[in-house]
């Protein structure tokens, strides 16, 4: 099941440069977030503060509140919080060195599970609800690489998913695919809110609209506005936010 | 007419460039020819298998001058290899911008640049005259010590070719820092650091001025490794500047196979391991 | 928010950053002891002669007496004439690679030029001796005296075995380096520089002057220094053809010792402590030289091509 999220007056460095100040949001469970908002905006920023990687860059840093099912973030290992927060990141990234059984089963590996029919059944799993098992299910020791862009981000998603999270965080996740490709991810967004809560940072509004239940809008590092997708879509709040929507800048 | 001049020009330093050049590759195959052309008509199956014999007495081989520079590099690389890519670990994944990692890298640099006979003064006086005897161990280490820069620089070169998005994979799924280096970061950049330690290699077991006064050397088998032990390269050096034929012939012979040892390696590691595995 | 945030609790995490650090300082406490057991161990012969070491031109151990001039004489001559012949030799095998070479033509001669660098130094001595000697003895020096022989450099009798022997030896083998690092800040000059030259209609010589030359300058010179460095150090090579012999001739075909031989050739056979303090201080001398020169050419180099940080930024 997926987890509530509330974020209470989060601010985050990049050096000297004050990438978001002041963040209040509340994430509802199951449901898909979408964060859109223009370049350097602090949307990126704000996904990685979640699990806990914008720390992670030196010269980072953060202040402010974020409770995940009732627990502050901040009071857990980063690396035990990430296993419940997934990513999937704008790049695919598999792990070069490794095939793609063992890109799936990499986060459970290695943190301790050895037991092979367990890691195969959680591979089978996994693949099956990033819709890619039918596609690599007979090369399943090929090497991760090998695939298409669009088949190494579902990779990636498997990935995310084999570990169990109950938070599922996308960077921007087709930004770098082809239609096609990115209409099987949405499909696929789509599929997993009934098992994860999902925040999705993209730049493309159509995407957001089509797939978001609720959507916020960032401008200059603060959350200008944050409702249900169709009201900011047709109905926005904030002048700033309408001028976005209908494109008068950004 | 300027033009003509300056397109004369321009043609006589294009052969001066190419002349440097063959005149650069003339002395590498005069003494490939005459290690190979001396070398091989000295060189058989007894010169793997037999001990040195006494002056002057044809039939001696290096067996335990091949042997002890087998041990040697071994010595050196089961110290040298971890600690390097050790250092190299932390310059790339902990530490890449401080001064302290600008220290390190520099000093590494500057390492690399010692001569080698330097290193053996120092280990003589650090672990031989205080072990009270030469040994194989004292030449293992003096042989390490000259391989951990050279095995920093290149992990580093290689750890930096790794993209930090596979870092961040790695930290997303909830694996430790440790683990993502270890299990995932290292295995990537794998080949190359292959390829780097390899020529290490390759280098030290080509040195003799670190062993000169660390191992030593031997005309028998050494017994255990804290005994003075025979090296090719030295062995090589002490019958080039003797005054008898037999062991001339033999030099060249061993130095035919120190230069084969070296060129295999050289050539293993950049074509078996050359494409580059990021 | 003055609550404490929790970093980590791995062990493991803990234990490699900890290991790796200590290994990383481990370089730097490696180059600071191996000073110190030098300076340590050429104490008493400090102490004993002080600045007269390296002015006084007698060594005889056998009445104790030492001074370290011969060595740093034949030294600097062997080193200053392979630099002589190897810093253009060397230049010119870089611009051939990096600027007129095809790429497959160009993996090949580079292979093959670092081969010269993998070839193992007692290997040269040994062609030194039975192929280089010989025939400096018997062709080059009788024909340098002939034509060349009212310079000092070029009189005496042809020995074969000499300081232009070592020079002719040390310049192959710091060759590669030279080429080596040149080519590696040459490859660091932007395409951009090139082609400006070439489109206001420079001829390759032309481009190669006006816009490679003078942005690689630096990182040459301290590629010719670090060659530099290594010609200074390098032992075996040069202790089998330099004839072993502390005088200071003017003649590069006489005989002749530098620091690294006398070591090499007199370290274990050093019957009393002061001998074997002399010759430490000898090799203390040359670690000061080389740390400082190669100091000095990596700043260069780097200022060039690395960067002090470490060259690219994630």
């Amino acid at each position: 099941m997926g987890q509530t999220l509330s974020v209470r007056q989060l601010e985050a460095w990049y050096g000297s440069n004050k990438t978001l100040k002041g963040i209040n949001m509340e994430v509802a469970s199951n449901h898909v977030t979408a964060i859109i908002g223009p370049s350097g905006c602090g949307k990126s920023t704000f996904v990685r503060c979640i699990n806990r990687m914008h720390e992670t860059m030196p010269g980072t840093k953060v202040k402010g509140e974020i409770i995940l099912d009732g627990k502050s973030i901040y009071d857990q290992d980063p690396v035990a919080l990430r296993k419940m927060v997934g990513m999937v990141f704008q790049k695919p990234n598999p792990f070069p060195s490794m095939s793609i059984y063992e890109n799936v089963v990499a986060g459970v590996r290695l943190n301790g599970m050895r037991n092979k029919q367990n890691l195969q059944g959680i591979a089978e799993k996994s693949l099956r609800m990033a819709a890619l098992w039918d596609e690599v299910k007979d090369r399943l020791n090929y090497s991760g690489m090998s695939l298409s862009g669009g088949q190494q981000q579902r990779l990636c998603i498997a990935r995310a998913l084999a570990v169990e999270p109950s938070v599922l965080l996308m960077d921007e996740p087709a930004s770098a695919l082809d239609p096609i490709a990115t209409t099987h991810i949405e499909e696929l967004v789509r599929q997993l809110k009934e098992d994860y809560t999902i925040l999705i940072v993209t730049h493309n509004m159509q995407q957001a609209a089509r797939i978001a239940d609720s959507t916020a809008f960032f401008l200059n590092g603060e959350l200008v506005e944050h409702g249900a997708t169709s009201e900011i879509f047709t109905n926005p709040n904030d002048k700033r936010t309408e001028d976005y929507i209908t494109g008068r800048f950004g | 007419m300027n033009d003509y001049f300056r397109k004369y020009k321009n043609l006589m330093m294009l052969t001066v460039f190419i002349g440097a050049t063959i005149i650069a590759l003339i002395p590498l195959f005069g003494v490939l020819g005459y290690v190979v052309k001396n070398g091989l008509s000295a060189l058989n199956l007894q010169f793997f298998v037999n001990l040195p014999k006494a002056m002057g007495l044809p039939g001696g081989g290096m067996a335990n001058a091949i042997a002890g520079t087998l041990i040697m590099v071994l010595i050196a690389s089961a110290l040298g290899i971890p600690i390097g890519i050790l250092a190299a670990i932390y310059l790339t994944e902990y530490d890449r911008h401080s001064w302290l990692s600008t220290a390190v890298r520099f000093a590494t640099d500057v390492l690399t640049g010692i001569p080698s006979i330097i290193v053996g003064i120092v280990i003589y006086t650090a672990v031989v005259l205080k072990m009270g005897n030469f040994s194989a161990l004292a030449g293992g280490l003096s042989l390490a010590v000259i391989m951990i820069p050279l095995i920093i620089r290149s992990t580093e070169e290689m750890l930096k070719l790794v993209s930090h998005s596979i870092r961040e994979a790695g930290f997303a799924l909830g694996i430790s820092k440790a683990k993502t280096i270890l299990k995932i970061v290292l295995p990537t950049a794998a080949k190359g650091i292959i390829t780097g330690a390899m020529l290490a290699v390759a280098r030290v077991a080509g040195e003799t001025a670190p062993l000169l006064f660390t191992a030593l050397g031997n005309q028998y088998w050494s017994r255990s490794l804290n005994e003075p032990t025979a090296s090719l390269p030295v062995q090589i050096f002490q019958y080039a500047t003797s005054p008898y034929k037999e062991w001339h012939q033999l030099a060249w012979a061993g130095s035919l196979v120190l230069i084969l040892m070296v060129i295999t390696l050289n050539l293993v590691a950049r074509y078996a391991f050359r494409s580059k595995s990021i | 928010m003055s609550k404490k945030r929790i970093l980590t609790t791995s062990m493991g995490d803990q234990t490699l950053r900890l290991l790796t650090l200590l290994m990383a300082v481990s370089v730097l406490v490696l180059m600071a002891w191996m000073g110190w057991q030098m300076f340590d161990a050429a104490r008493p012969s400090i102490q004993k002669f002080g600045l007269s070491f390296i002015t006084n031109r007698v060594w005889d151990p056998v009445k104790e007496q030492f001074g370290a001039l011969p060595f740093i004489y034949g030294t600097l001559v062997t080193s200053l004439l392979a630099l002589l012949l190897a810093a253009p030799i060397g230049l010119g095998v870089a611009i051939f690679l990096n600027e007129m070479a095809e790429s497959k033509f160009r993996a090949v001669v580079g292979f093959l030029v670092e081969m010269l660098a993998a070839i193992p130094s007692v290997v040269y001595g040994l062609w030194g001796i039975f192929v280089l000697a010989p025939w400096l003895r018997e062709t080059v020096e009788p024909g340098l005296a002939k034509w060349l022989g009212f310079i000092p450099l070029f009189q005496g009798t042809p020995v074969g075995f000499g300081m232009l022997a070592g020079g002719l030896i040390l310049a192959v083998m710091i060759l590669p380096t030279i080429a080596a690092i040149s080519r590696e800040v040459m490859a660091a000059v932007p395409n951009m520089q090139r082609e400006a030259a070439l489109a206001l209609g420079a001829t390759k010589w032309e481009m190669i002057r006006v816009a490679v030359l003078p942005y690689a300058k630096s990182g040459i010179m301290g590629g010719i220094m670090l060659g530099l460095g290594r010609a200074l150090g390098e032992t075996m090579a040069v202790t089998m053809v330099i004839g072993n012999r502390p005088d200071i001739l003017p003649s590069l075909f006489a005989p002749a010792y530098s620091m690294a031989a006398v070591i090499a050739n007199e370290f274990t056979e050093a019957t009393y402590d002061l001998y074997l303090s002399a010759l430490v201080e000898i090799g203390l001398i040359l670690f000061g030289i080389t740390l400082v020169l190669n100091f000095f050419a990596r700043l260069l180099v780097w200022s060039v091509a690395r960067g002090p940080k470490g060259g690219n930024v994630v």
